[in-house]
């Protein structure tokens, strides 16, 4: 027996590479809403290190893609400048004030695009890592703990027309109005009416606003009574048994919107307003988690897909903690912030010695909290019935509903076959289970530039209505990096390590590969390996 | 699952083992894919979606079929024919001379100036050295078509079993009898082994040893832009394209060995190892794409052979398998490598290429260490240097 021919031993793995991380902190905190603000100074009052990462004030660029709440265009000017929202976002949130003052490092304007440990497929590192980005440049921090307090998202549902400006996030709406003194609407309406509508309105009725009414799918408003009847009061009608059919508008975006009845669809009314705040609910942000790799499960009753999470914050991950609504929604944030910092620390050895801390058990009011997805299945499917298979699903990649229900290939490749006419997401789901990344893949739905922020959890919601499913079996569509969409130039290691360039190639570098099936055993192949790689 | 059994199993619903479906299904032969999760799922829809192969002897195949396969299949593949791959390093400005050495007689291509990649290549830069132009090859989207190999096979009466994983084969003589599954046993004639990075794994269990390694590579995906005249562009240590909906997609660099993947479920591939390398390679490659936002990368598992090359026959013992593993090079291939399975399979020989130099006997002499040889083996951990960056 002969020894086959093989290659020269790979200098093209990640195996010696080095990594270059610029700055080394004990604790990075990840958000600084109230709970990761409580999570940093409770850290920092006991001598760790601790870096403060919030990416507010964003980029008009950002804002303008729905990054990382859905803005709707109904941005003011200001946002032109952020570097002048910083005083503003300072304002806003007493609490960096006091992080600043006990030692934490922050760093306002700043994203966290990706975040690393060691786990199966990334055995090469020892500390965790995490990827931040301003505007200007990216970089690597390292770091011994990370405490992910991201908050939440908004939940969206589209509806005719909802791609002009003045479509809103709740979220979005919040953060204009209260932390960037931006929000550029006059006349309010607000979708939903649990607490979370309740709250957007009253703010928005506090600011001077008007607030013209709440609409609501189900037959009654699903927030606390007495929070109903202050805004009834206060004028505000409450239209139950209603979605969104159309929003109407001109050149500078929504001018009215047109709701129908959820059993009739031919049953409208029309509401004049120039903002329609969507406010049936909010997601936790766990796309860190997920990339990091930590366990998370489906558990509506915490908003949908949430970390695997022990009471102190612990995920399974042995170095990574969650705090606040990104842990899973309700309960007290500022309170899960000073649990899961003290929870970091002892991992490290430096926990304090103090009493634990007592919490009051809130009352979690979020409608559908008691009925898994239904509550968000009943807009759907109201949504779906009432507006057609015509609306947008997907705002990015112009993917209708209905391109979504029959498995359609996108619009720019004009593919009709009699084939593809026959499979839908009926015929894909006898096949198995109907999974989000394909239909992703396939239909491109939730592919586009904001991420999915826009769609994601309605697509899902779309997919099982359109397969016959429960919407708790369809598998969450995995996040990648970077998580923020962040331009080439910014994203590039411009002072990658030489050892980078040398080690690198376009595939794996395994010369006996690429030499040309008819030379291999002849001389040729001798002197194409002597010859190296073609390029 | 029904003991009913079938013609032809084929364990894996990559896109080797989909092609493979679709050729034998269009010929008539009752066949049944297992697959551990869902079709196309791992390194066959996770690709660059590369069809330029010409090392191979599946070359001349995968050059007729591609251009035929949206026709054929009824499904779409997103193939563009056609590729230009330029290099902006001056160290390479005669890479063109590597590459005439290796390119086969009868396909046309041409050396391109700077200025002539720039005038086809919108995104080029000052920065380009030299550049080729392929009239052959091209790209397709490796997802679309793996999906669209499974829809067609089954359009032919081939079944599609996912979410089913092999625990088990059984044989008789020098023959495999049937295949056991989580959903139960299913009889045949024949099996196609075709299961990616478990392949090895697959032929242990006929006590047979097929070297190979498993690593996870990554890509990045940036926004759309307009669309380029010619989307098959790469260079600067890439691979890649600009996809048919504007997205420059793009791999290459560093790949992560790793030790055996799991046989019964996805294996890990997170991604970021690379990312603002392969961001970088792109700034420099396409300078006029620079502001171009990433909003996704991902990883795939891809295995290898010793020596980079397929393993693609059908055994004497049992005589009634045949064993496909494309060694890290599949997608592009697949047609041609579903024909050639589909001749192996039902004739005993492939119609249209020698393989011979393919066939898992050249590694009866390898050695026990090969991995260690080769230094194919996952890194152990380093301690990280914080060096701050002067700007």
């Amino acid at each position: 027996m002969t020894e086959p021919t093989l290659p020269p031993p790979d200098r093209y793995s990640i195996a010696g590479k080095s990594i270059t991380i610029e700055e080394h902190v004990e604790i990075l905190v990840v958000g600084a809403g109230d709970a990761g603000c409580a999570a940093a100074i409770e850290a920092a009052k006991a001598g760790a290190s601790v870096m403060l990462v919030d990416e507010n004030p964003v980029s008009a660029g950002l804002v303008g893609m729905d990054v990382p709440f859905y803005f709707g265009g109904r941005a003011t000017n200001a946002v032109q400048t952020p570097e002048r929202l910083v005083e503003r976002v300072l304002e806003s949130n007493p609490a960096l004030a006091e992080a600043f003052e006990v030692g934490v490092d922050v760093r306002l304007s700043t994203s966290v695009w990706g975040a690393w440990v060691k786990v199966p497929g990334l055995n090469g590192l020892t500390c965790g890592i995490a990827g931040l980005a301003s505007e200007e440049k990216s970089w690597l921090v390292g770091f011994d703990r990370l405490v992910l307090a991201t908050g939440a998202r908004d939940l969206n549902f589209t509806f005719a027309g909802s791609d002009q400006p003045g479509v809103m996030g709740a979220q979005g709406f919040h953060t204009l109005l209260t932390r960037y003194d931006a929000f550029a609407g006059r006349r309010l309406v607000v979708v939903g009416s649990g607490e979370l509508a309740m709250d957007m309105a009253a703010l928005a009725l506090d600011r001077g606003l008007d607030v013209v009414a709440l609409v609501e799918v189900r037959d009654d408003a699903q927030g606390p009574a007495e929070k109903v009847a202050v805004l009834v009061e206060r004028g505000v009608e409450i239209v139950t048994g209603h979605v969104p059919l159309r929003a109407k508008g001109n050149a500078e975006g929504v001018t009215g919107l047109l709701v129908a009845s959820r059993d009739d669809a031919g049953r409208q009314r029309e509401i004049a307003c120039d903002t329609v705040v969507m406010a049936v609910g909010t997601v936790p942000v766990i796309e860190l988690l997920d990339v990091l790799g930590g366990k998370r499960e489906l558990a509506p009753e915490r908003g949908g897909h949430v970390p695997v999470v022990s009471e102190d914050g612990a995920t399974t991950l042995p170095r990574v903690f969650v705090a606040g609504d990104c842990a899973g929604l309700g309960g007290d944030a500022a309170v899960s912030g000073m649990r899961a910092g003290r929870a970091a620390l002892r991992t490290l050895g430096k926990a304090p010695e103090v009493a634990e801390i007592s919490e009051d058990v809130a009352q979690d009011n979020r409608p559908g909290a008691q009925d898994g997805l239904g509550y968000q299945t009943d807009w759907a499917s109201a949504m779906l019935a009432t507006g057609g298979p015509d609306v947008l699903a997907c705002i990015c990649e112009d993917v209708t509903r209905g391109d979504l229900l029959g498995v359609k290939p996108p619009r720019y490749l004009d593919w009709r076959s009699n084939t593809i006419a026959r499979r839908d997401l009926t015929t894909l789901a006898e096949d198995g289970p109907v999974n989000q990344d394909q239909i992703k893949r396939l239909t491109r739905a939730c592919m586009g530039p904001c991420q999915a922020r826009r769609c994601r959890e309605q697509v899902a919601l779309i997919m099982a209505i359109g397969a016959g499913v429960s919407p708790e079996t369809v598998p969450l569509a995995g996040y990648r990096t970077p998580v923020r969409p962040l331009p080439l130039s910014v994203l590039a290691d411009w002072d990658e390590g030489a050892d980078m360039d040398a080690g690198w190639n376009v595939w794996f570098g395994i010369a006996t590969q690429w030499i040309g099936y008819d030379d291999i055993g002849t001389t040729r192949e001798a002197e194409q390996l002597r010859a190296g790689m073609p390029y | 699952m029904s003991d009913k059994g079938t013609s032809v199993v084929i364990v894996g619903g990559g896109v080797t083992g989909l092609s493979a479906a679709w050729w034998l299904a269009r010929s008539g032969v009752d066949v049944t894919v297992v697959e551990k999760g869902i079709v196309g799922f791992e390194a066959s829809g996770r690709n660059g979606g590369g069809c330029t192969h010409y090392q191979s002897p599946l070359f001349h195949e995968e050059q007729r079929l591609w251009p035929q396969m949206d026709e054929l299949l009824g499904y779409p593949t997103e193939y563009q024919r056609g590729r230009i791959i330029f290099q902006v390093d001056p160290r390479k400005e005669r890479f063109h001379e590597g590459l005439a050495m290796r390119l086969p007689a009868g396909y046309d291509w041409d050396v391109l100036d700077p200025q002539q990649v720039r005038e086809l290549v919108p995104l080029a830069g000052d920065n380009v050295v030299s550049g080729v132009r392929f009239h052959f090859g091209g790209h397709a989207n490796p997802q679309r078509t793996s999906q669209a190999y499974a829809w067609a096979a089954q359009d032919h009466g081939a079944r599609i079993l996912q979410h089913t994983v092999v625990t088990g084969i059984a044989t008789m003589g020098s023959k495999v009898t049937g295949v056991e599954t989580s959903h139960g046993m299913i009889g045949c004639d024949a099996l196609v082994i075709a299961a990616g990075p478990q392949t090895g794994q697959m032929m242990a269990m006929l006590g047979l040893d097929l070297p190979m390694a498993a690593a996870r590579a990554e890509m990045i995906v940036t926004e759309p832009l307009p669309m380029m005249p010619i989307t098959g562009v790469d260079g600067n240590g890439l691979y890649g394209r600009q996809t048919l909906r504007g997205n420059l997609a793009y791999g290459g660099g560093p790949h992560e060995w790793m030790d055996d993947v799991p046989f019964d479920r996805e294996p890990p591939r997170p991604s970021g190892s690379v990312t603002r390398n392969l961001a970088k390679r792109v700034a420099e490659l396409l300078p006029k794409a620079a502001h171009a936002r990433v909003i996704r990368s991902w990883a795939g598992v891809i295995e290898n052979t010793p020596d980079g090359r397929p393993v693609i026959e059908r055994l004497t013992s049992p005589e009634n398998v045949t064993v496909a593993t494309m060694s890290s090079v599949g997608f592009g291939l697949s047609p041609a490598s579903g024909h050639a399975i589909r001749d192996l399979v039902i004739d005993g020989v492939c119609s249209f290429a020698d393989l011979s130099k393919l066939s898992l006997s050249r590694f009866a002499g390898l050695r026990a260490d090969w991995r260690d040889h080769l230094d194919w083996l996952p890194p152990k951990p380093v301690d990280a240097v914080v060096s701050p960056v002067v700007n």
